[in-house]
């Protein structure tokens, strides 16, 4: 059972990674993660999102046919992200107003439909759940990944307003890289998204293409 | 008949969308309704926020209830009014201006002698890095309108330096400024133009 777990873990947070892996939801990615903070935000709101619909659908998997599972699922989502809209909007208005814009971005987020599709409905409602978690975690650390090193390269700063986003406790978080720095404006538009997102899967692939060497060596060995 | 059996059936998928969308619409409709009261309140603070940041010290009424609507140049304009001893002190309201990726939404506040109490940028689309810097968040730039009026500095200065004018642009980003520049300038013409209307003390008041 654990081990189970840990699979699903481990799926979530690199094996099969939203953005790295799977490579579903670029749109948003690319259109946020000009900063590590942006990122953060993004993620976060995606986990809640994501966890929320794996439950949801997770629980209704065994009444819906097959036939019509496209439909139902888009459905479900869609209300579920304009029912967490409209109650930030309403109930946590300052915390709206940093990530209303990536909420409304999460509709068009096809990861969550991925995982409504491949994992929940197929699994029991707990390991949906930890799954909802594992992939949104695996997302928002990518975002802040591709947001950091946008971040430092284009304005020379990391974390830069995290403490509008996640209040004055984490304004430490702030740091300044390269003081003076002029900016490098290509990494903060799309297309240095583009190449960052390009040469970060890059990196991904040689570090997997090193440890399956290693383990096939090992496995020579013995 | 089992689930196995009745999920392959036309008339159960029909019902199965069905009830899905009328579940799913009962349940926006409900919070919607939830939510309606708290989200005005939140934007309306939101506003009478937006707006004393371009109305420094205190005024004795309501700003949202004290508005008045007068024809601009491009469109109406909703003005919200500032008073003191039931006179009207400032004015506040919205201009538009051209920058190099679409609209610059400002809110102005304007003493009723004509003269700049503030300005801020509401929303834009300009180049981040370049032209972000009319947000007071990362320059002081957009302070540079406080105090100013049609006449000092005098009309025709009223434009960027690259233009002739004393307003500073950005290294790299001159339409961004411009644009400002020429809303504000704007605004201080429709002021002019509409002040009798715009400073009478009985309209309005509701």
């Amino acid at each position: 059972m654990n081990e189970k777990y840990a699979a699903i873990t481990r799926d979530g947070l690199w094996n099969n990674n939203v953005v790295f892996a799977q490579m579903l939801a670029l749109c948003p990615t690319l259109a946020v993660t000009s900063s590590a903070t942006n990122g953060v935000g993004m993620g976060l709101a995606t986990t809640a999102v994501l966890v929320l619909s794996n439950v949801i659908i997770s629980s209704v998997r065994e009444l819906v046919s097959p036939e019509v599972r496209i439909p139902v699922y888009i459905v479900l989502i869609a209300t579920l992200v304009t029912l967490v809209d409209m109650s930030l909007n309403a109930w946590a208005h300052e915390l709206y107003k940093v990530l209303g814009l990536f909420i409304a971005l999460i509709v068009v987020n096809c990861a969550i439909l991925g995982r409504a599709e491949s994992f929940a409905s197929k699994n029991g409602m707990a390991d949906s759940a930890l799954d909802g978690l594992m992939m949104g975690l695996g997302f928002t650390a990518s975002l802040v990944l591709i947001g950091g090193v946008r971040e430092i390269f284009g304005s020379g700063t990391l974390f830069s307003n995290a403490h509008l986003l996640l209040g004055p406790a984490f304004a430490f978080l702030e740091t300044t890289v390269v003081p003076e720095y002029k900016g490098f404006l290509l990494m903060i538009l799309p297309p240095g998204g583009f190449m960052v997102v390009g040469l970060l899967l890059a990196a991904k692939r040689v570090l997997d293409q090193r440890r399956a060497a290693r383990v096939a060596l090992v496995a020579q060995e013995a | 008949m089992n689930l196995e059996e009745l999920r392959g059936k036309l008339s159960y998928q029909g019902i199965l969308l069905g009830g899905v969308a009328l579940l799913t619409s009962a349940a926006l409709a409900f919070a919607s309704r939830a939510t309606e009261a708290d989200i005005k309140a939140a934007e309306a603070a939101d506003l009478k926020q937006s707006l004393s940041q371009v109305l420094p010290g205190e005024y004795e009424n309501d700003l949202l209830k004290d508005t008045v609507t007068l024809p601009g140049k491009e469109g109406e304009v909703l003005v919200y009014r500032a008073r003191r001893a039931g006179k009207v002190e400032a004015v506040v309201y919205r201009v538009t201006g051209h920058g190099y990726a679409g609209k610059i939404v400002c809110v102005m506040g304007v003493s009723s002698a004509g003269k700049v109490l503030g300005v801020r940028v509401l929303s834009h689309k300009e180049t981040p890095g370049l032209g972000d810097k009319i947000e007071p968040a990362k320059a002081d730039w957009i302070h540079s309108f406080e105090g100013k009026y049609l006449g000092d500095p005098p009309l025709e200065k009223w434009a960027v330096k690259k233009d002739g004018g004393i307003f500073d642009q950005f290294a790299g980003a001159t339409i961004t400024p411009r644009g400002v520049v020429n809303a504000v300038k704007g605004g201080l013409e429709f002021f002019d133009a509409s002040k009798a209307q715009l400073l009478d003390e009985a309209g309005g008041v509701k």
